[in-house]
């Protein structure tokens, strides 16, 4: 393994300067009015990822250093946070970016098929981005949605129980702009059983819940 | 009092003391690599596991403190064993380069291979290998060898107060770098190489130059500032190879600043090894003899009031002392040593000490600094008083008068000139008041700041702030340069009907003052000495050679066997380390020589009997290695203030004298951060006073 963390010289175009938007900065000060004073430095983490959503899902240098100018902590401080985290994109990814999670119960079910799947639908490797800039491709650890694996993350949402083929589909549909369903791609409703629930029906019925709905599973 | 026993030997420590202090206080040896005793304490490199009996596991000595009734093993199976798979994990990747490496034979990690490494490797896997950082000029970088001990973080963040060093990245991929690929902005960054247990930071202009094993070592002072550092020196036949600190707890601590540890390859350059006397406006070189001869034909019947001596900021006790008699013996009282011009009671010792000693930063609780950049005056110095801020935090009061800049602590400014200074003193300021309220106030007054033509008002006027206590005098004036209070103890001063600085000038220009002798005097402004016949003593050809008639090559301070006074009246003795170059001599033996010529001889022939004559001329030279109080100051008031804002007296902190100008590394330093580059550090980092 080689490599460097840090600006590479070959590294993305970096934006010069980067400031909240008014929006964001009274968000960014409700959150830091959450910690005490003296404490504003906890704060590190919500703001770099609020920097993170403004500057299209990947942090400038100028976007750290910003914030950590903001909490009056050294500039190498938020460097530590945003590169340990691997929440924060240090160098620009696609509109859609793809977390196939690839851990042991997502693997034992096949995540190696959806990754495949994604590399071949989108023509590009794991770390790449598409020429278009629609997609960004990456692995991850668990995300711990475990239940219905496997699944995927793409920018906020859970996709889960997927399929090589439901997965292209998704791929397609974010592709065109149609509006797609996060949660699992199978219909199946929060985490229940795949085969239906299997337990606890007479207190369902006690409870009045139908038979339809305990079928279908509950909704929250 | 928690008692607890260490390999069946009881002992009694301290509350808050750690198991691995206790072992030492024991005299047994804990091995460790991201432990030291003057930063935080992250254990994370757990080399240092001991044996606690009653403890499911094997425990970090480092950051377990120590409890009442603890039995502990340091010597156990259990102990070895877990050392051997810490060192093993350590080992994974770690390249296997010790040859190659300059960190060998003087390093942690190949030291305690020895004792806990496995005779083979388990791991086949490849090892990871990390990309060199950018550190600056003084740091060579080969982050493959780095155990991520974070030894250099903790350094940066708490010691030198430039947060610029991290922890980047996770897991496997961690690294140690900036991230953004810049030179660490700090005066103390070589010592960032010392902290490191291993070859991943190492000198840059070391480089592959020795091996420790064939240095001869020799305990020294460091000349760069007035702070009289504890060095040793490092060299190999003629060359001064390198300079590391020596551990003094009333000084230094352990730490050096930059320019004490790597201006030393200007020893090399634009050396002064042979004699010269000026024939037809060019200097020629000559002999020893015809170079005294020259002097001699031009001084006799020269009138002693006509003849002055300026010495410069590197000038030994010794050399000052010859001097000073044989100007008494040629009937001159025009000597000088503040260069700089500063203008301030010489006959009142405590009023040119740091009197509160560097020590007693440690007891001091409100600052008040005026006039002084205490980061480049007296960079250790300055880390003391950083030190205290992280020992205090929010009670940590400090205050500057003078320019407004990053001190890696935080402070109060109050006001760029005496203006300022006139409203403390006189109580009119809040900030006068915490010093009332103050138990141990310090007030740091700065050479720079009398060095004016109203320095002894600007003295006075500082002396009226109360801050002395019982047993405690406040009143602490920093200086910048090595010889300076040995010049003033022994008295190399204007005498009675005297010149000082200016009045030599006057001199010169009038042809009232018609011979000069500059004693490695290179700060003044050599157009003022006007036509006067100038011999130039020194062991660099800097301005003050340029402008002489006669140059007497002399040594630098590696060079001779010299005793220094450091800004606190501390006397410190300095060892010859080389020799000096081609027919350079120790000082005071070319003063003496230079006496006979003249007929003046000096009463003594060695070392001895110049040191027993330094002691006649001032006690402070006979307790050598410690301070005597000079007892409490009093100033007279000295005409009146102009309201001039006071001017910082160092523009570049890599090149302040002759041996720093002549150094190629100190070129690049100043080419890195240039020229009022601590300004720059404000853009960089903020937020130092985390």
């Amino acid at each position: 393994m080689s490599g460097s963390v840090g600006i590479a010289e070959n590294g993305p175009e970096q934006p010069k300067e980067f400031a909240f938007t008014a929006e964001n900065l009274a968000k960014a000060k409700k959150i830091v009015a959450k910690y005490p004073s003296g404490r504003q430095q906890s704060a590190v983490m919500p703001l770099l990822d609020l920097a993170q959503r403004q500057s299209g899902n990947w942090l400038p240098r100028v976007a750290m250093d910003y914030v950590a100018d903001m909490l009056g902590m050294p500039r190498i401080k938020a460097y530590e946070v945003a590169t340990f985290y691997s929440m924060y994109n240090l160098k620009p990814v696609g509109k859609h970016f793809v977390q196939v999670c690839t851990t042991t119960p997502c693997w034992l079910v096949g995540s190696a098929g959806i990754v495949d799947a994604c590399k071949k639908h989108l023509g590009i490797g794991l770390g790449e981005t598409t020429a278009d800039g629609k997609f960004t491709l990456i692995e991850v650890e668990c995300l711990g949605a475990c239940v219905n694996a496997p699944m995927a993350q793409i920018n906020d949402d859970y996709y889960e129980d997927l399929t090589p083929q439901n997965t292209v589909k998704l791929l397609e549909a974010l592709a065109n702009g149609q509006p797609v369903t996060p949660g699992s791609q199978t219909g199946r409703r929060g985490a229940q059983a795949s085969s239906g629930p299997t337990s606890l029906h007479a207190q369902a019925k006690a409870a009045g819940v139908g038979a339809q709905a305990l079928a279908a599973g509950a909704e929250d | 009092m928690p008692t607890l026993s260490i390999n069946g030997i009881s002992i009694e420590v301290a509350p808050g003391t750690s198991i691995i202090q206790a072992c030492e206080q024991l005299g047994i040896e804990v091995p460790r690599f991201c432990y030291h005793e003057r930063l935080s304490v992250p254990a994370n490199c757990r080399m240092c596991l001991v044996e606690q009996k009653g403890a499911p596991k094997p425990v970090a000595s480092c950051a377990m403190p120590c409890a009442d009734k603890m039995e502990i093993f340091t010597d156990s199976e259990l102990v070895h064993k877990a050392r051997k798979g810490v060192m093993e994990f350590l080992l994974i990747n770690h390249p296997l380069d010790c040859p190659i490496c300059d960190q060998g034979g003087e390093c942690d990690l190949q030291d305690q291979a020895l004792g806990y490494g496995f005779d083979r490797g388990r791991y086949l896997e490849n090892k990871r290998a990390v990309n060199e950082k950018y550190l600056g000029p003084l740091i060579k970088t080969f982050m493959t060898r780095c155990i991520q001990c974070t030894r250099c973080v903790r350094f940066a963040d708490e010691i030198a107060g430039a947060p610029e060093i991290g922890l980047l990245g996770r897991n496997e991929m961690v690294e140690i770098g900036t991230y953004v690929e810049s030179a660490i902005t700090s005066e103390l960054s070589g010592n960032l190489v010392d902290v490191c247990p291993v070859g991943a930071l190492t000198s840059k202009p070391y480089a592959f130059a020795a091996r420790p094993w064939e240095l001869k070592k020799t305990d020294s002072i460091d000349v760069f500032d007035a702070v009289g550092c504890n060095i040793r020196i490092d060299a190999r036949g003629p060359e001064v190879m390198r300079v590391l600190p020596r551990v003094n707890e009333d000084v230094n601590e352990e730490w050096i600043a930059d320019k004490s540890r790597h201006a030393i390859d200007g020893l090399l350059l634009q050396r002064l090894d042979r004699p010269y006397v000026r024939k037809n406006g060019k200097l020629t070189a000559a002999t020893w003899p015809e170079a005294l001869a020259a002097i001699a034909a031009r001084v006799k019947g020269v009138d002693g009031s006509k003849i002055a001596a300026i010495a410069g900021d590197m000038a030994d006790a010794e050399a000052l002392i010859a001097l000073k008699d044989l100007m008494g013996a040629l009937g001159s009282t025009n000597l000088e040593c503040r260069q700089d011009g500063g203008r301030f009671d010489p006959a009142n010792r405590a009023g040119y000490l740091f009197n509160s000693t560097i020590a007693g930063i440690d007891q001091a609780d409100a600052f008040l600094i005026v006039g002084t950049n205490p980061r480049w005056e007296a960079p250790i110095i300055n880390a003391r008083i950083r030190k205290r801020f992280l020992t205090l935090r929010e009670n940590f009061k400090a205050a500057v008068i003078g320019s407004n800049l990053d001190l890696t602590y935080p402070y109060e400014y109050l006001g760029a000139g005496p203006q300022t200074l006139a409203d403390v003193a006189e109580g009119r300021h809040p900030f006068a008041e915490e010093l009332k309220n103050a138990k141990n106030p310090m007030l740091i007054l700065g050479s720079g700041a009398v060095a004016r033509p109203d320095g002894a008002a600007i003295q006075a006027l500082t002396g009226k702030i109360d801050v002395s206590r019982e047993g405690w005098n406040g009143f602490n004036f920093l200086h910048r340069a090595a010889g300076r209070v040995g010049a003033l103890d022994i008295g190399f001063v204007p005498g009675e009907g005297g010149r000082d600085l200016d009045g030599i000038f006057d001199g010169a220009g009038t042809g009232a003052i018609e011979i000069v002798y500059l004693l490695g005097a290179d700060e003044i402004d050599m157009t003022k000495l006007g036509r006067a016949f100038v011999i130039y003593q020194g062991h660099h050809g800097d301005a003050g050679a340029h402008r002489a008639d006669v140059i007497l090559p002399g040594a630098a301070y590696t060079e001779k066997n010299a005793t220094y006074v450091n800004t606190e009246g501390r006397a410190q003795i300095a060892r010859l380390a080389v020799f000096p170059p081609g027919e350079a001599r120790e000082d005071w033996k070319i003063v003496r020589a230079l006496a006979e010529t003249l007929g003046k001889t000096l009463p003594y022939d060695s070392l001895g009997q110049v040191r027993r004559r330094l002691a006649d001329a001032a006690p402070v030279f006979l307790s050598v290695d410690s301070v005597t109080s000079a007892g409490p100051a009093s100033f007279a008031a000295a005409g009146t203030v102009a309201d001039m804002p006071f001017v910082m007296p160092i523009e570049n902190y890599y090149m302040t004298d002759a041996i720093s100008r002549a150094s190629p590394t100190m070129a690049k330093c100043t080419e890195e951060f240039g020229v009022g580059g601590q300004s720059a550090i404000g853009q960089i980092g903020t937020g130092t006073h985390g």
